[in-house]
């Protein structure tokens, strides 16, 4: 699976990023998991809030980071 | 999770704010008494030292702006999730520009909106064809009419004043996003921005539950409140010192009403400030009890406040030194017309 948080660096990225690395680890997903920083490819995704949460090419939450149980029932569907 | 027990979480999350709002009527009723008694009964301590009334004021404001607090982040958080950026532009496009800068401005208040998305937001905009101007109506009015300010202006000052802050927050959402429309700045967008096609974002939004919009009640007071309430207790604690010891009319030579030029200074020393609301507020208050004047003291918390330099150096990977400079003039000259205008008639 791959998984990608979009955020230009403010602090609630930062914190769904690494939200989203422990959810990964905890429940050993097997996940690739990168951050993009840059705007033009964030605005690829068509959000217009961040941060946001794509997986495998769809964006599933944008703009609020979500707990964790929640980011782990998004990757369960996947 | 089966039927009966999804039954009972939805209806536990419904029914304990309504059983918190009485508890919340009632602490809030009994706060005065009960300092009161605290400080005069228990404590002993003898009315009218100086010591005593900042001592009464810390113990009656704190609870009492927390709760106030509280209870309008909960509700802010519930109106915000009928809310999205995506529905706000679907809302202002193809209206016409003196129209969409008012809409735009209010529909700033409600947005859930923080700084950091003022890129993706400003390019979802000028992908959808919405003005310039109106879309600066939005990023002006979302930051400057806060809803901790609306609540803290209202424990310290009460109502008139924060209908006035939103009302002249209002006014220069709506005004600074016509001129900065009619000024026609386009030129000084970075070139990149027109460029791009990104495609239109998807306007469909989360389908929520009313048991989800409680629980963003519930996430908003947890996010905002537990972000502010150290800058509230220690605002309240600077304003309890300055209540017994700073002398009255301290500030009324620098910040009074007969000083025509503490609005500017204000505004320039207000600037680069860059503080939340909650911090600001506190120390606001102090300034207008030691002999400020409302309308200085409302330009400089609005310059504070709604003029940020990390949100300017944000907005300069989309605009153009020239614009951003435009901006700011901009903004300084309509706080200061909304320091001189209340300086005037209040």
């Amino acid at each position: 699976m791959e998984i990608k948080v979009l955020g230009t660096g403010c602090p609630k990225c930062k914190s769904l990023e690494k939200l989203t690395r422990e959810v990964v680890e905890k429940n050993g997903i097997q996940a690739t998991i990168t951050k993009v920083e840059d705007i033009t490819e964030i605005m690829k995704y068509h959000i217009m809030a961040t941060p946001a949460l794509v997986v495998n090419g769809k964006v599933e939450i944008k703009g609020r980071v979500p707990s964790a149980a929640e980011i782990k029932e998004v990757l369960s569907k996947y | 999770m089966n039927m009966a027990s999804q039954t009972i979480s939805i209806n536990r999350k419904v029914i304990t704010p309504l059983l918190l709002l009485p508890v919340w009527y009632i602490i809030y009723h009994f706060l005065k008494p009960a300092t009161d008694w605290l400080i005069d009964d228990v404590f002993g301590m003898t009315a009218g030292s100086h010591l005593t009334e900042a001592l009464r004021f810390f113990i009656f404001e704190v609870p009492k702006v927390l709760l106030l607090l509280t209870l309008i982040i909960f509700l802010v958080g519930i109106v915000r999730s009928y809310f999205s950026p995506e529905k706000t532009r679907k809302a202002l496009e193809g209206k016409s520009l003196f129209t969409g800068n008012v809409l735009a401005s209010l529909l700033g208040i409600v947005t859930p909106f923080c700084s950091c998305s003022a890129i993706p937001l400003f390019l979802g905009f000028v992908e959808a064809g919405i003005p310039i101007g109106v879309t600066f109506s939005f990023l002006i009015a979302s930051p400057m009419i806060n809803e901790v300010a609306i609540v803290l202006l209202f424990s310290m000052f009460g109502w008139k004043t924060a209908v006035i802050y939103v009302v002249s927050g209002l006014v220069i959402a709506i005004i600074a996003g016509w001129v900065i429309g009619r000024l026609n700045l386009r030129h000084w967008v970075q070139d990149w921005v027109y460029q791009s096609q990104f495609g239109n974002a998807d306007t469909e939004g989360e389908k929520l539950k009313f048991t989800d919009r409680i629980q963003d009640g519930y996430n908003a007071v947890k996010e905002i409140v537990g972000k502010v309430w150290l800058y509230v207790v220690l605002g309240i604690a600077v304003g309890a010192g300055a209540h017994g010891y700073v002398p009255e009319d301290f500030m009324a030579s620098l910040m009074g009403k007969s000083a025509w030029y503490s609005v500017p200074l204000s505004v320039i020393i207000g600037v680069p400030l860059y503080s939340n609301a909650a911090g600001i507020i506190p120390i606001v208050s102090v300034l207008i009890e030691k002999g400020a004047s409302l309308g200085t003291a409302l330009a400089f918390m609005m310059a504070v406040i709604g003029l940020s330099f990390p949100e300017m150096i944000i907005l300069k990977k989309v605009l153009k030194l020239p614009f951003i400079l435009t901006f700011a003039g901009i903004m300084a000259v309509g706080i200061m017309l909304v320091g001189f205008l209340f300086n005037l008639i209040m």
